[in-house]
């Protein structure tokens, strides 16, 4: 089981963390949210928990509880750039129908 | 489709829901808008990588508005209809502004704010600045990927009442949610993170394109109040410029210059002015319009001679305002560049050599005020823990009434923290008297006509009683922007007469209203159309997927009372979907949103389970 950053996504988070001055990696994570289903949650982490799974990718430490592992195993996280727009990307192999907006997602 | 950004332990927002905050330097040369993503503060740029957004504005033959570059390429010829540096009209009379004939524009005294005329109507300072922010405003919605949740906008330590309430009407007319109005130099201050320190003085040194600022700020418990502030509203970078030009014009033995030739010149000397921060010499290549061929080498030591004077005239406002805020410079803890002008590096070598440190120069100068903003609106929309960072403004002038003998009675002193509310009880002077007149006034000085007025309004239906009597209570109160409103109650008898009023200088609402209405059968609502589309998208893929999802699941994970509310939630947002109202429409999403989530949760946890049960030993081994 296994959770991977591109390379953009990786020198992107060592880069806010850095600014940031703490912190120890980034959370994956999933929770319920409205009708279609799930959404991708992403934080910085300053302590871990005990039931955390850790995953090393291009020099960043993520980690994610078991409970949305399930749901993103194989994923790779991704940043990227839309027009002005900037930010980070689930792929997922996962998720069989997103909503609109891609926030919000089906297994 | 959205892209996501790194939230804080704890601060996920939910989807739909992101908080998105700008920070906003809307200054009388630039305006710059920025934010703050994955724990970066960054200034957003256009779609040609630029940060700066020149604050001009032109109306162009239909009356529609063009704002920034191409506006003030065009301010030359097009100079009635060009409006730049608005700032200075902010709230202001047309007795207030300064030089007003030495501008181009057609103003119309107004009460309150002077208008300005051009042929798409005349305009209010408002509007202009609104046209400005109404650019940064989509600038930043493009950058974000959504509606924004509110913007921090700052102005100048030492805009009154009547400038602050124009400011955030033109936000409002903008569409823009002012979560607060800011002090720049304490938007500079916590740019640099000076408010982590517990406490501490600092000098901040503004130099920008038109004006000079500057402030000294004492930091206490996390409060920054603004001890003094001075400057000259006639200094800037502007000025270097026209040293330039006059030593061209005198080199090339130039006598009469046509408007076109020193137009170019003044550009090219600017042009220099800015290469001349990096390098040790810059050229100088124009032809001009009766032919002639000007090319010369400006040394940087040249220029430095050239606008020594200039540099020398922003010292005598510093040490004023160390004077007044009765400090030495050995007292400040830290020194702030802010300005595009402190760029060059004989500012700098000035700066440091009147306080005797090294200043403060790593944050980008005509960036630090929008950065600090951003990192303000970020904190107030509770993207960051807000124990992390409490910071408050305080009050730039004192707030008073008039009193007998045109004296004023100060009633809220300046540098009290934001918000407040102080009251002062006054009597009647006549035996019978039955109304009381108010005059609200702003300013340090103790003569009324010394101090700016705000308002005046009365109090009427006072019991008539014997002078000295009547104990009226009159309330000041101030918001956490610095906008004022005053009321007043006579207490002795059970009677009670209430009034507020807003500051003459600020527009009516029914102003406001006026206004929005023009502009929106005017610029056609662009927005408002984006909004309805996006709403109608997202509205009809939510129906969707709930259709599927209660195909699947609905039977086994819902009782009959659960699987009615949801499909009363889809007939509402069915119905609604055709409606013009895209807040409408947003609103019955949320909530079968809303009547979907623990319906949502069951297929959670079933799915879990149904992976789980597969994939145990896997998990564990991981
Ligand atoms: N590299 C540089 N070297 C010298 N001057 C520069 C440089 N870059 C920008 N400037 C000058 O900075 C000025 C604009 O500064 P800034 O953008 O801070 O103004 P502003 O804040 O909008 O104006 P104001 O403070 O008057 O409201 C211009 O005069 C510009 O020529
Ligand atoms: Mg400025």
């Amino acid at each position: 089981m296994a959770i991977t950053l591109s390379e953009r996504a990786a020198d992107r988070i060592q880069k806010f963390l850095a600014q940031r001055g703490k912190g120890i990696g980034l959370r994956l994570g999933v929770r319920t949210s409205g009708c279609s289903g799930m959404a991708y949650t992403l934080e910085f982490v300053d302590e871990s928990l005990p039931d955390d799974l850790s995953f090393e990718s291009g020099g960043v430490t993520v980690l994610i509880d078991p409970k949305s592992l399930t749901f993103l195993d194989g994923t790779e996280l991704d940043f990227v750039r839309e027009g002005l727009n900037e930010g980070f990307k689930f792929n997922n192999p996962n998720v069989k129908n997103t909503c609109g907006c891609g926030e919000s997602f089906n297994v | 489709m959205a892209l996501l950004q790194i939230a804080e332990p704890g601060l996920c927002a939910d989807p739909h829901q992101h908080r998105l905050a700008i920070g906003i330097d809307l200054g009388t040369t630039n305006s710059l808008v920025a934010t703050v993503r994955s724990g970066e503060t960054a200034v957003l740029e256009d779609e040609a990588g630029r940060a700066l957004l020149p604050s001009v504005v032109r109306y162009v033959q239909d009356g529609s508005p063009q704002v920034g570059l191409e506006a003030k390429l065009r301010q030359s010829d097009d100079p009635h209809n060009t409006i730049a540096s608005v700032k200075r009209f902010m709230g202001r009379g047309l007795k207030d502004v300064p030089h007003a004939a030495a501008t181009p524009y057609r103003f119309v005294d107004a009460p309150g704010m002077v208008r300005l005329e051009t042929r798409a109507g005349v305009k209010s300072p408002v509007e202009v600045s609104a046209e400005i922010l109404k650019v940064l405003r989509s600038r930043a919605e493009a950058a974000l990927g959504g509606e924004l949740t509110g913007a921090v906008i700052t102005v100048p330590a030492y805009f009154d009442d009547a400038q602050r309430q124009a400011t955030k009407d033109a936000a409002r007319l903008a569409g823009i949610n002012v979560l607060r109005l800011l002090n720049e130099p304490t938007a500079a201050a916590i740019a640099y993170g000076l408010d982590n320190a517990s406490q501490g003085t600092f000098c901040i040194y503004d130099l920008g394109g038109g004006t000079f600022d500057v402030s000294i700020l004492r930091l206490r418990q996390g409060i920054f109040e603004v001890a003094a502030t001075s400057g000259d509203s006639a200094l800037g970078g502007d000025d270097f410029d026209e040293c330039i030009y006059r030593w061209i014009v005198g080199q090339s033995s130039l006598e009469e210059v046509p408007v076109a030739d020193a137009r170019l010149l003044l550009s090219l000397a600017r042009k220099a002015k800015e290469t001349l921060t990096d390098s040790d010499s810059a050229r100088i290549s124009a032809t001009l319009s009766s032919g002639m061929e000007v090319d010369r080498i400006l040394g940087a030591e040249t220029f430095f001679d050239l606008t020594a004077g200039l540099i020398s005239k922003t010292i005598s406002p510093t040490r004023k305002a160390l004077r007044d805020a009765g400090l030495g410079i050995e007292d400040i803890d830290g020194v702030v560049l802010v300005g595009g002008s402190t760029r060059m590096r004989h500012v700098r070598d000035a700066v440091a050599k009147f306080f005797g440190r090294e200043p403060l120069t790593n944050l980008d100068p005509d960036k630090v005020v929008a950065l600090g903003a951003a990192m303000q609106a970020n904190m107030l929309v509770g993207n960051r823990k807000t124990d992390d960072w409490l910071l408050l403004d305080v009050i730039p002038l004192s707030l008073g009434l008039e009193t007998m003998g045109g004296l004023v009675e100060k009633v809220i002193p300046r540098n009290a923290t934001l918000p407040v509310t102080r009251a002062q009880d006054f009597t009647t002077f006549k035996d019978g008297q039955t109304a009381m007149s108010l005059h609200v006034v702003q300013g340090e000085r103790e003569l009324v006509g010394d101090c700016r007025s705000l308002a005046r309004f009365e109090l009427r239906g006072i019991p008539p009683m014997v002078a000295g009597a009547a104990r009226i209570r009159v309330t000041f109160q101030v918001d956490a922007d610095g906008l004022l409103s005053v009321s007043a109650h006579e207490q002795t008898s059970g009677v009670q007469a209430t009034i507020e009023v807003k500051p003459s200088y600020g527009l009516g609402d029914d102003e406001i209203a006026r206004m929005l209405q023009d502009s929106f059968s005017h610029a056609q609502n662009d927005m408002a159309a984006r909004n309805l589309r996006e709403q109608r998208v997202d509205g009809l893929r939510l129906l969707e997927a709930t259709q599927a999802a209660l195909d699947l699941d609905g039977r086994q994970l819902l009782s009959e009372v659960e699987r009615a509310a949801i499909d009363r939630a889809m007939e509402t947002l069915r119905v609604l979907l055709n409606s013009p109202d895209h807040t409408a429409i947003k609103r019955a999403a949320d909530s079968l949103n809303r009547a979907t989530a623990q319906f949502a949760a069951r297929r959670m946890d079933a799915s879990i389970q149904r992976a789980l049960s597969g994939r145990r030993l896997e998990a564990l081994e991981a």
